[in-house]
């Protein structure tokens, strides 16, 4: 658009443009090639989609011999930018003194950004590939241990992901 | 006066100090982890080396005295190379389990790790493995790893709390720290070797593993456990008090309080004791009721006698504010002379801090002008000549006397934070804050007046609004989140609770906060002239010695 209002095409429309047909047929033809191209598209829920171990799911807590992890140090929840995750630690006979009584994540706080699996000293909180979340009420989506902790066999790729880009 | 130059500024100072303390005075900070102002030198943690003109090695600066024209450098290269070197030297063995120890956030070696230390370590080899858990006495735990050997609980136990039971066995890197065989570390102030640790090692028995020192907000306050008033910090978390830290005041209490002021006096407030909303007595039972009501029903209950016949127990348990409230209702709404209060005694004083005076409040009291000898209101309770009863947040019920005088009265209303032998008899009862909850202050046995501030919220604050120190949670739960949902308590301070009695009486006041109580109490009663909240700050204001003038008509 020029400052007095007049209108400027850097080309002005072929005749073959101008008559609109051709143009259709072009747009239909590329329409008509994407029916043979692969699939993007998928059936969910009938199929579903298995992300990259790159992908950062919902938080989940590294169960190793039956036990977490995590030692209680409060280091994600301090990390967390959305403030989700509250800790309570409490002491256990284990080596290990410190443990969570109450781990918990607020769902509806979290955004996903993977800080608080950064920040652990003790790869206890990982991202996992899990993408469905699904809440009837606030109260639901706030995540304790039974929901949060993971056995370690069911992560060791997103482990093993962390280990190679470290 | 000397004259020193420290890091190329010259300054006077007094030849008596070492040059850490110069440099302390001056703002210069020499890191230091045996060395405490209130303890004697050890010097052996190295850590505060510093240069010194015509010195040929570097010295330690917590055992070199001042002179006049040293020449003193903190931060030259030779210092820093000392200090990389002897951090290098404490961390070899120290384990790596910040995330696991409860001083992180609030520990010396790990703050000075980012400031004084390269921040890498070349040793490969295996850390030395110790006791851990090693319970020293009732209240401490001990973590031997993690220990630097600094000794200054050794020092604390031998020179302050006159315990000598601390000492360390073995040599080298498997030195210990231990007690004495077939002794522990008991002593009533046992505690205040977790603050003076400057690492993990000594923990609270009963604060360990509760909550990281970041989640905590932390307010000034005073302690309640008896007259000393030591200056403390109340922590809490989730509108729950977590712990008690003693806070340097060199009038009062020095760096420290005693065990039994630092975990006896803080739980009642957490429940679940809790007087839990007003209750009034109907046919001998409790009915839970709003307080409107039962402002009504002491008002209309305390009407209902004539004012010889009602007596008021003020408290020393409750603060200056509350008391000059509940002395002004007693005396210009009731009418009645009768007023007095309990003191409570225990023990005997020692030479360090507690006090046989159990209460926070008894010199407040007395400076209102309201006496101690309770026996005449007891002997006319049981005379039949005092038939109702108006008594602050005392447990009077616990002396068995009192006990059967209460059991005799018409009526008796109580304020009380807590369910006690007293509430058991009341007929009305009115659920007070504790010190925790609101603004106030004590006269402690040195007739020092010092301010309580509110650390825990009541169900009418605001953590916000009413400008409490407010922790990350605070300031950002919301409806939805399980961390922002503390249990709150249907509380009032006792002025208030005083003020809406009086107005149901008929007689309208307008304090609107405990700081204008202080301000009438202050024009009125001739020893706290002159006072306010302001002028009293952190560290207290003595009261004035009185001049009692005789009138002249």
């Amino acid at each position: 658009m020029s400052q007095n209002g007049k209108m400027i095409r850097k080309e002005d429309l072929s005749f073959w443009q101008r008559i609109y047909i051709p143009e259709i047929l072009k747009g239909l033809r590329l329409t008509f090639m994407a029916l043979f191209r692969r699939k993007i598209t998928i059936q969910y829920p009938e199929k579903r989609f298995t992300p990259p171990d790159s992908f950062r799911g919902r938080p989940v807590l590294v169960e190793e011999n039956g036990v977490e992890r995590c030692v209680a140090c409060g280091l994600c929840s301090r990390v967390c930018p959305a403030l989700a995750i509250e800790v309570q630690a409490n002491e256990t006979a284990l080596e290990k003194e410190r443990y969570p009584e109450k781990f918990e994540i607020n769902m509806v706080r979290c955004i996903f950004c993977g800080f608080c699996e950064e920040v652990c000293p003790e790869e206890a909180i990982i991202m996992s590939k899990e993408y469905e979340l699904v809440f009837e009420s606030q109260e639901e989506a706030v995540f304790g241990k039974d929901k949060l902790l993971v056995p370690i066999e069911k992560v060791r790729d997103r482990l093993e992901f962390l280990h190679k880009h470290r | 006066m000397a004259t020193i130059t420290i890091d190329e500024k010259k300054f006077e100072v007094d030849p008596q100090l070492t040059v850490i303390q110069a440099a302390a005075q001056q703002g210069i900070e020499i890191p230091h982890f045996c060395y405490h102002p209130k303890l004697s030198v050890a010097g052996n943690c190295r850590m505060c080396l510093v240069e010194i003109e015509k010195m040929p090695k570097l010295a330690i600066a917590c055992a070199t005295q001042v002179a006049d024209g040293m020449v003193v450098k903190t931060r030259s290269e030779r210092v820093l190379k000392a200090q990389h070197a002897v951090m290098e030297f404490l961390l070899i063995n120290h384990p790596l389990d910040c995330p696991i120890c409860d001083e992180a956030g609030e520990c010396k070696l790990q703050d000075y790790a980012y400031k004084y230390s390269i921040g890498a370590s070349r040793f490969d080899e295996d850390k030395v493995h110790k006791p851990k858990r090693y319970p020293l006495g009732p209240n401490v735990i001990l973590d031997v790893e993690r220990c630097i050997m600094c000794s200054r609980c050794v020092r604390f136990a031998d020179e302050i709390a006159h315990q000598p039971v601390l000492t360390f066995t073995q040599r080298g890197d498997h030195v210990v720290l231990t007690t004495f065989p077939e002794t522990q570390f008991d002593s009533p102030y046992s505690m205040n070797v977790i603050e003076l640790c400057p690492v993990g090692a000594l923990t609270s028995t009963d604060f360990r593993f509760r909550a990281r020192v970041w989640e905590m907000s932390s307010t000034e306050s005073v302690c309640v456990g008896c007259a000393r008033g030591c200056n403390i910090n109340i922590w809490v978390r989730n509108n729950e008090i977590l712990r008690l830290t003693p806070r340097q005041n060199e009038d009062v209490n020095s760096f420290w309080m005693c065990d039994e002021g630092r975990l006896g006096t803080f739980k009642f407030v957490n429940g679940p004791g809790r007087v839990s909303s007003p209750w009034i007595r109907k046919d001998d039972r409790k009915v839970t009721v709003g307080w409107d009501e039962a402002i009504a029903a002491a008002a209309s209950g305390l009407k209902a006698f004539k004012k010889g016949e009602i007596a008021g127990l003020a408290s020393a348990y409750a603060t200056n504010e509350d008391n000059f409230a509940f002395l002004k209702f007693m005396r210009d709404v009731v009418g009645t002379k009768a007023i007095a209060f309990l003191e409570h005694t225990a023990g005997e004083d020692d030479d360090l801090l507690i006090r046989a005076d159990k209460t926070p409040n008894a010199g407040g009291v007395r400076a209102l002008g309201i006496g101690s000898n309770a026996d005449s209101i007891l002997r006319r309770i049981n005379d039949g000549a005092i038939r109702a009863l108006y008594a602050l947040e005392d447990d009077i019920a616990a002396n068995p006397d009192w006990k059967n005088a209460l059991a005799k009265l018409e009526f008796l209303v109580v304020h009380s934070p807590v369910e006690n032998a007293t509430t058991e008899l009341a007929d009305v009862v009115l659920p007070a804050s504790t010190y925790a909850e609101k603004h106030g202050t004590f006269v402690n046995f040195q007739k020092r007046v010092q301010r309580i501030r509110p650390a825990v919220a009541t169900t009418e604050q605001d953590r916000a609004l009413d400008g409490f120190a407010m922790s990350r949670w605070d300031k950002f739960a919301s409806h939805n989140d399980r961390w922002g949902k503390g249990p709150r308590r249907d509380a009032r301070p006792s002025w208030r609770i005083v003020q809406s009695l009086a107005g149901a009486m008929g007689t309208k006041w307008k304090f609107t906060t405990a700081e204008n109580v202080f301000a009438e109490l202050a024009e009125n009663v001739p020893e706290f002239k002159g006072l306010r909240y302001l002028s009293i700050g952190t560290r207290g204001a003595l009261l004035r010695t009185p001049q009692r003038v005789t009138e002249k008509a």
